[in-house]
């Protein structure tokens, strides 16, 4: 009876063997060239392993795109954690961390893994994930990915993954020896919206050197011509979006930032240059908000800047009330020694937090809802972090309107920011209206705080490059006015924004910088003036 | 201590605003003193001493407070094995807090008044030109250890950094190899200054041998410490998608660079479409930054930490234990070495080896002692003073940004290569001499 059972046993072990030859059905000559030194031939094998048309490399591309895949005495390894595998027979073997040899991917490698593993998905059932394939394998095809973009969209019921797919089929085709297939492709390409589309057809336009056309058949020449047409036309309006939406976004930081300083230097008349630290200090409190969540909560990491939110306004806040009630309140009325003590304070503020947390900057990094951006076509994309700031700048606004105009305080500091004497008389405890303003006024810095670390750098000089910007931004507003902050602040955002294409970076901040010293020239008191009587006037 | 600063202000406040701002400087300097304490040193007769001149406030604060750390670290090193010439070294700290004229100042109080040996100082070449004609001067010696643009040789200053033919050249002809994706159209950004604004210059004629036409070169400066970036991504991404590959050489400096990374990111370039290479961006720079969407991006130097080698295991291992021992913010939790930290400490001990060999501290017995000094350095490589023109024979690397900050190292140069501090694509610099005027100028 012995010998069925080894029968058995052997059939088991037979049927086993198969399967996995199966699951790993690769050409091992052809994985081996993965790991060669030169960059040639890593490439010629991921282009065979696409001719082949084998799902079952993906785990092995993956591996080699995640830096997973290494050489153990010549053989191909998978590391997982502290796992390794054999990268064909995926059985476990022992690859001690100092015999592992690193395989080198770059930028030329790394952009064909991509595509590679992209087109070797195209044939999956999940719908996402095939959108997802279609579009990586649109931005750079290869020959090699014809046969598999061809059975993918004879098979493909879904508009949008058929639509990637007919510009991917179409980029490859533009470059087919049969006029009428280029035709065809040079059609489609000027319907799509893929980056590389206009520098292709541009080609197509172009002549040699001897004066004869790069492209010899007339017809698709036409329709490349006719079809990059029709891609300008519609890059236009996203364009005109994208330079809009900049200026918006610079506008909104602009205006988080100066906000807090509307307050304390528009309405209160403290001349306040520490004000730049309240927002450094929001920023690190955005930092120690993201620190504790890493320790203590790190499956709520990406909301950390909800909580990061009350703590900067708290935290400012705090800082603010307290500089209010030990020093500026005893230089009411001397702004000269206001600006020179919150000089002081700003000096002192930023040494402490450099001496707390290191001269260095701090790595505030973007939640992962935050990253990324928002494809408008034609290569436009709206970050994600901008979006989000310029939504809580108008939130922000909104509140502190909200505050002023239908608040019992809201209306004692209007009251005592337009006639001190008078507001006293009718009762109105000005020291506490005092207070509670600045710390208000230091709060919403902070709250700009919370938005510059999603952008900018968290350093402790962060306030001292933004000082001068609020300054410019209430000053053009109008001193004691918040519409006037507003529109100045995306005004100038706008105007920055539409200069800097032609004129860079430098020169468009001193234009900017000479348009407002006129500006003030002619009306110096600002964009909107208070009108009517006041105390000082 | 807010307290007594309070007290302080009020008691200025009272007696009116004569001297007001004299006054206020004293009370700041109050604050200073208070707030951010400097090394005490220790005083005695039998030492050397070593003048230390990197910004520790300030806009370079971000790249220049590690380089101090990395030579008290070491100087303690060498006091440990007994000094130099039977003396022990003495560092003198000082702070010229980011502000060109003051590095001037300090650096003469360093040599005139402190009669320090020698000096390891300075980051920006506006800092290094300020100091220059001190140095000339009063004959001090000056270590000097970052890349820069070249166009400078003087007997007073050795250079452990990278002239443009160590970093620049290569990393832009491994751009344009098929490895590095064959680009065939540049975009020069930079921060307006004379580092980048030269090196850009070099770049440009050194394109021009390799037949890429003026209309294929996008020049763009910004100012120090630019936060906004989407108009020159944007600019990027339309002169990328008007034909031909396109890679971006970066000279941004200092903490520009976070904001122009996490845009690079949010916008979606990726390396694979439009690579940006960065030659004042290392480890510590990305510090602050996710370096998730980076990958790939570029950087070239002298050094990287991800180097594999016993030499540079050792150099990384002592400097986390000397963060954590001295409880230096950043590096005690998460220690980086990077390129200029290499070249300081090459600085260091090179400068000892001379000092033994010359017998003496002697300004210009050292300066004759430094030529054909070797050490090996964490490079992998033993790097060489070259015998006439002040500056060190380095290999160089092209590292590309993984998702752990880290670089992965995907071109080097089979060995090291001599320094040309004149570059030949600059006209007029052939008829320099690759060394230095022996005499000083007045």
């Amino acid at each position: 009876m012995t010998r069925p059972k080894w029968y058995r046993l052997a059939a088991i072990a037979f049927l086993l063997l198969a399967s996995l030859g199966r699951a790993f059905a690769i050409d091992g000559e052809t994985a081996k060239q993965l790991g060669a030194e030169d960059g040639d031939a890593k490439l010629a094998a991921i282009q065979r392993l696409v001719g082949a048309a084998d799902p079952a490399a993906i785990p092995l591309l993956k591996a080699l795109q995640d830096d997973a895949l290494v050489l153990v005495k010549g053989r191909l390894v998978i590391i997982d954690g502290d796992k390794a595998k054999d990268a064909l027979s995926g059985a476990s073997v022992d690859a001690p961390a100092d015999q592992r040899e690193a395989i080198t991917v770059n930028n030329r490698i790394r952009a064909a893994l991509d595509g590679a593993i992209a087109s070797l998905k195209l044939v999956s059932p999940d719908r996402a994930e095939r959108v997802a394939a279609a579009r990586a394998v649109a931005g750079d095809p290869s020959d090699e990915m014809l046969p598999l973009i061809k059975t993918a969209l004879s098979k493909e019921t879904d508009d949008e993954v058929k639509r990637w797919l007919n510009q991917a089929r179409a980029l490859v085709e533009i470059k087919n020896s049969d006029p009428a297939l280029r035709r065809a492709a040079a059609k489609l390409l000027g319907v799509g919206d893929i980056p590389q589309a206009k520098q292709i057809l541009g080609k197509l336009l172009e002549k040699n050197p001897a004066g004869s056309f790069i492209e010899a058949d007339a017809g698709v020449r036409d329709e490349a011509s006719n079809a990059l047409r029709a891609i300008e036309r519609r890059a236009l309006m996203p364009q005109i979006v994208a330079t809009l939406f900049s200026g918006l976004s610079l506008g909104s930081v602009l205006l988080l930032a100066a906000l807090g300083l509307a307050i304390t230097f528009g309405l209160m008349g403290i001349i306040n240059m520490a004000h730049g630290e309240m927002l450094m200090l929001g920023a690190y409190t955005t930092y120690v908000a993201q620190s504790l969540f890493r320790a203590y909560l790190p499956g709520w990491l990406d909301w950390y800047i909800v909580a990061a939110v009350p703590m900067a306004f708290a935290v400012a806040a705090l800082v603010g009330i307290a500089l209010e009630r030990l020093v500026i309140r005893f230089l009411y009325g001397r702004p000269l020694e206001t600006l020179l003590t919150t000089w002081g304070i700003s000096l002192m503020l930023t040494q402490s937090v450099r001496s707390l947390f290191g001269a260095q900057n701090v790595e505030v990094a973007n939640p992962s809802w935050m990253s990324g951006g928002f494809n408008l076509g034609a290569d436009v994309v709206l970050p994600y972090n901008r979006v989000v700031i310029i939504f809580f700048a108008a939130f922000v606004v909104f509140l502190v309107w909200l505050f002023l105009s239908r608040t019992r305080l809201g209306l004692y500091v209007r009251a005592v920011t337009q006639n001190r004497t008078m507001a006293d008389c009718m009762g109105i405890p000005t020291p506490r209206v005092d207070w509670m303003t600045f710390g208000l006024g230091s709060g919403i810095a902070g709250l700009g705080g919370v938005a510059l670390s999603q952008i900018g750098n968290v350093g402790p000089d962060l306030g001292q490059s933004y000082i001068v910007d609020s300054f410019m931004v209430v000053v053009l507003g109008g001193v004691g006015q918040l519409a006037g902050t507003i529109i100045a602040a995306v005004g100038l955002g706008e105007i920055n924004k539409f200069l800097e294409p032609f004129t860079g970076a430098v020169l468009g901040k001193i234009f900017v910088l000479i348009i407002i010293i006129l500006f003030i020239q002619k009306r110096p008191q600002g964009l909107f003036a208070l009108k009517g009587r006041m105390a000082e006037s | 201590m807010i307290t007594g600063a309070v007290k302080e202000l009020k008691g200025l406040l009272r007696e009116g605003r004569r001297d007001f701002i004299k006054r206020m400087a004293t009370f700041m300097a109050i604050g200073g003193l208070v707030l951010g304490p400097m090394p005490a040193l220790a005083q005695s007769k039998d030492t050397i001493k070593i003048g230390v001149l990197h910004s520790l406030s300030g806009t370079m604060a971000i790249s220049e407070t590690v380089l101090k750390d990395t030579v008290l670290m070491a100087i303690e090193e060498i006091n440990a094995k007994g000094g130099v010439l039977g003396k022990k070294l003495e560092p003198v700290v000082v702070d010229p807090a980011s502000n060109w004229p003051l590095f001037a100042e300090k650096a003469r109080q360093l040599i005139a008044q402190d009669k320090v040996a020698t000096v390891f100082g300075c980051w920006t070449s506006v800092s290094r030109k300020s100091v220059l004609p001190v140095f000339e001067e009063l004959n001090g010696l000056l270590f000097y250890p970052v890349q820069y643009e070249g166009e400078e040789l003087s007997k007073n200053v050795f250079y452990t950094g990278a002239a443009p033919n160590q970093q620049a050249i290569p990393a832009v002809e491994y751009l344009m190899s098929k490895d590095g994706g064959a680009a065939k159209r540049f975009v020069l950004l930079g921060t307006d200054y004379v580092y980048p604004r030269t090196t850009n210059k070099i770049l440009r004629a050194f394109l021009k041998t390799k037949n890429i036409p003026d209309a294929d070169i996008m020049e763009e400066y910004t100012p120090f410490g630019h936060t906004d970036y989407q108009t020159i991504i944007g600019k990027i991404k339309k002169f990328a998608g008007e034909g031909k590959r396109t890679a971006v050489i970066s000279t941004i400096n200092g903490d520009s660079n976070v904001p122009f990374y996490k845009e690079l990111g949010n916008q979606g370039l990726k390396a694979k479409d439009v690579p940006v290479v960065a030659f004042s961006v290392g480890e510590e720079e990305l510090r602050g930054v996710d370096t998730k969407p980076l990958v790939g991006h570029l950087a070239a130097w002298n050094y990287f930490q991800s180097l594999k080698n016993p030499t540079n295991d050792e150099f990384v291992k002592k400097w986390a234990a000397y963060a954590k021992a001295k409880n230096l913010p950043g590096h005690k939790d998460k220690p980086l070495t990077n390129d200029p930290m290499e070249a300081t400490y090459i600085g260091v001990y090179m400068w000892k080896q001379a000092v033994e060999k010359a017998k003496s501290t002697d300004t210009d017995k050292v300066i004759a002692a430094m030529a054909g000094q070797t050490f090996k350095a964490p490079s992998g490589f033993t790097a060489k003073m070259d015998e006439k023109n002040h500056h060190l024979h380095k290999p160089v690397f092209v590292g590309e940004v993984k998702a752990d900050g880290q670089f992965n190292i995907v071109w080097k140069t089979s060995g090291p290569v001599k320094a040309k501090p004149w570059s030949p694509y600059i006209a007029g610099n052939d008829k320099k001499k690759d060394e230095p005027e022996m005499t000083a100028k007045k």
